[in-house]
């Protein structure tokens, strides 16, 4: 992590004193441990607090996204090709954007990490090749620290991650790590398929009875960039208001449909949810058919196109059920 | 009112005698998600946790639900104008057990939001704190994002409360707070001197984690300095950038309480429906929209301002110097993207564009 600090601060400071870029995205320290900030330097000043963690979970694409000038975006796998799909769909323009890619072994779980400590105040954290030790204060006040394998407290979407190393990335903080994580990612889609219609819909049901609607998985999404969501329109309006059961998975089953075959598997949904919901249950599936039924990955090019963007005669027509 | 102690072992003993007139909430570990806090209906023979920060969603749903039905209507054959009927509501009375004094001080605080004179007084606010009363645990063990001291609040405070427990070793001291909390344990033995002592004790170290989690952060400077030079920061700039604009820190949040009525009626069913209200946040682009399309916080920076300066400024201008925020630190541990609300005073007290 130290060296990927160094390399992003010596690539963000170059990119500013030459004047390449008017801005770098990345993050600085979060305020509280277990996590980082998002952060826009403008200055090489400003570049120096930029950092890399395993906390910097969140889609920076999703703050680029837009956004005018030059800029240099740091990015680990899954951002970069939301990168590349943005640039695709003529949210980025490539030559305004320099992506400063880190070859990624996954982020971590906060609430995970918690859960292993529970009688600790977590006050800060460091971080070894293979573990982390947090360090703080237990229900008596008196100091403790914890070692934990960071390979348990992973994110669940960096168990199944495809593509660690960036792509499209100007240049690189580190040397390419494995490509894979290892875990099987149709596994994530397993359920679903061993239910029948009405069991998935109890499963479905089920597994967002706790949301409050804040839209932070919507709002951390690259891929929700409609200048008015559905569920903000309101002449007419077409998604009730209430926590009424419909109302909610009106709005995640429409979601979860406007993304399908765009999405990278990013988890920056599930990592913004305050309610600790798995969103990843429901695009699993949708982004499994578009790998079997198209051979697609997104975000692997910024040239190719979206199976679900276009139509051809010999398109796959098992999915209209 | 004397200060009573219950013997931990005991306190499952006295939590099924009042669950025969009560329904008790507690905080108890969510099934599914881990290191979440939820309040549940406790269980009979069910102890609620003792060693948990705070519950992830603030209690305040309690009093003030996310969708709240306020009334039924209906314009059925022969009937005009419409018939008005209202939401049946429950009169049960329930226990809040194990609310954290930042909670109890927050509903304190929406008091006075709902309910400001004998003509502004919201009934479906009245209603529900009437028959809620509120069984505090003092913190013991403040986390790093909580900074309660710095917003007239603290680790041990009473406001808001019916009774106070401190967890001491092997028992709990309880401190009545109201007359409807005193008759609650007025039947326990009395503490000792002793037992009162080490209370202090905890109180006075809990205090102190606290300070020293603080770093020096104050209000100080957003007291003093004027509403338009705070306005006008070109920091706003800056921290919408990274903000995503989602509902997170408002619906956490103990004292947001801003909210939407809409009347529905169901499809195909026009001649009934019901006028509900739901919880609103000033992040949504629907925020203040007029009818006439203007929104006069029209873009992110206007909102995330409004945020900030509506708990830190605007609530205390109208108040008397009240804060509309208690330093429970949910903002802090939820949102998405780090935003801290003890960094973001800290520039309307400094005036600078990033430290």
């Amino acid at each position: 992590m130290q060296e990927r600090t160094q390399n992003i601060r010596a690539a963000a400071r170059r990119l500013l004193e030459e004047k390449k870029v008017d801005c770098v995205i990345g993050y600085i320290e979060g305020t509280i441990p277990l996590r980082a900030q998002p952060f826009v330097a403008y200055t090489p000043e400003e570049a120096d607090k930029l950092i890399w963690s395993s906390f910097c979970g969140g889609n920076l694409a999703t703050i680029t996204s837009a956004r005018k000038g030059t800029m240099a975006v740091v990015a680990q796998g899954c951002v970069s090709r939301n990168l590349a799909g943005l640039i695709h769909e003529n949210r980025l323009e490539r030559k305004n954007l320099h992506v400063i890619g880190v070859p990624c072994i996954g982020m971590l779980d906060f609430r995970k990490i918690e859960a292993r400590v529970p009688y600790m105040n977590v006050v800060s954290v460091t971080e070894e090749e293979n573990s982390i030790t947090v360090h703080g204060y237990d229900t008596e006040g008196n100091e403790a620290s914890e070692t934990i394998l960071r390979r348990e407290v992973k994110r669940d979407n960096c168990y199944t991650c495809l593509h660690r190393n960036p792509v499209n990335a100007n240049e690189t903080v580190a040397a390419p790590v494995d490509e894979t994580a290892g875990g099987n990612i149709d596994y994530i889609a397993t359920p679903w398929i061993k239910l029948d219609a009405d069991g998935r819909k109890q499963e479905f049901a089920k597994n967002f009875a706790s949301c409050i609607r804040c839209y932070a998985c919507r709002d951390a999404c690259p891929l929700c960039y409609c200048t008015t969501c559905f569920v903000d329109e309101n002449m007419p309006q077409w998604c009730g208001k209430t926590q009424d059961p419909a109302d909610v998975q009106t709005f995640h089953i429409l979601r979860a449909f406007h993304c399908a075959g765009r999405c990278t598997d990013c988890g920056a949904c599930e990592t913004a949810c305050p309610q600790g919901i798995k969103m990843r249950r429901l695009t699993s599936m949708l982004e499994k058919d578009v790998r079997r039924l198209w051979e697609y990955e997104p975000g692997m090019s910024d040239e190719a196109e979206p199976p679900l963007a276009t139509f051809t005669q010999n398109d796959p027509q098992e999915h209209f059920k | 009112m004397k200060c009573r102690v219950l013997k931990k072992d005991e306190l499952g003993g006295l939590l099924n005698s009042l669950q025969k007139s009560y329904s008790v909430f507690a905080p108890t570990q969510d099934a599914a998600v881990p290191n979440k806090t939820v309040w549940t209906e406790l269980p009979e023979d069910q102890l609620p946790l003792e060693h948990f920060v705070n519950t992830d969603m603030s209690p305040k749903n309690f009093l003030f639900p996310q969708t709240e039905v306020m009334m039924h209507f209906s314009t059925q054959e022969g009937t005009k104008p419409p018939i008005f009927s209202p939401e049946q509501e429950s009169d049960k009375p329930r226990i809040l057990w194990n609310v954290r004094p930042c909670d109890a001080k927050a509903l304190s605080f929406m008091d006075m939001i709902f309910c400001q004179d004998d003509y502004t007084c919201d009934n479906y606010w009245a209603q529900k704190r009437d028959r809620t009363i509120l069984a505090g645990l003092a913190c013991n063990a403040p986390c790093p994002s909580c900074f309660c001291s710095a917003v007239d609040c603290g680790p041990h405070h009473t406001e808001g409360l019916d009774l106070l427990l401190t967890p001491l070793n092997g028992t709990y001291l309880i401190l009545p707070v109201t007359e409807r909390g005193n008759a609650l344990i007025a039947h326990l033995p009395e503490a000792d001197a002793k037992a009162e002592t080490a209370a202090a004790d905890k109180k006075i170290a809990a205090e102190e984690r606290v300070t020293h989690n603080l770093r020096g952060f104050s209000l100080e400077k957003v007291e003093q300095a004027t509403l338009i030079e705070m306005y006008n920061l070109p920091y706003w700039d800056r921290v919408s950038e990274t903000c995503l604009n989602c509902g997170t820190c408002t619906f956490i949040c103990p004292t947001c309480h801003c909210f939407d009525i809409q009347d529905e009626t169901k499809a195909f069913q026009t001649d009934e429906g019901r006028r509900v209200r739901n919880w609103d946040f000033c992040m949504s682009p629907l925020f203040t929209l007029h009818t006439s399309g203007h929104n006069p916080r029209g873009s992110k920076t206007a909102r995330v301002r409004q945020r900030f300066m509506h708990k830190l400024k605007y609530i205390p201008m109208k108040n008397d110097g009240a804060i509309g925020c208690v330093g429970c630190g949910r903002c802090v541990r939820l949102c998405p993207v780090n935003i801290d609300i003890r960094e973001v005073a800290e520039h309307m007290n400094t005036g600078a564009e990033h430290v």
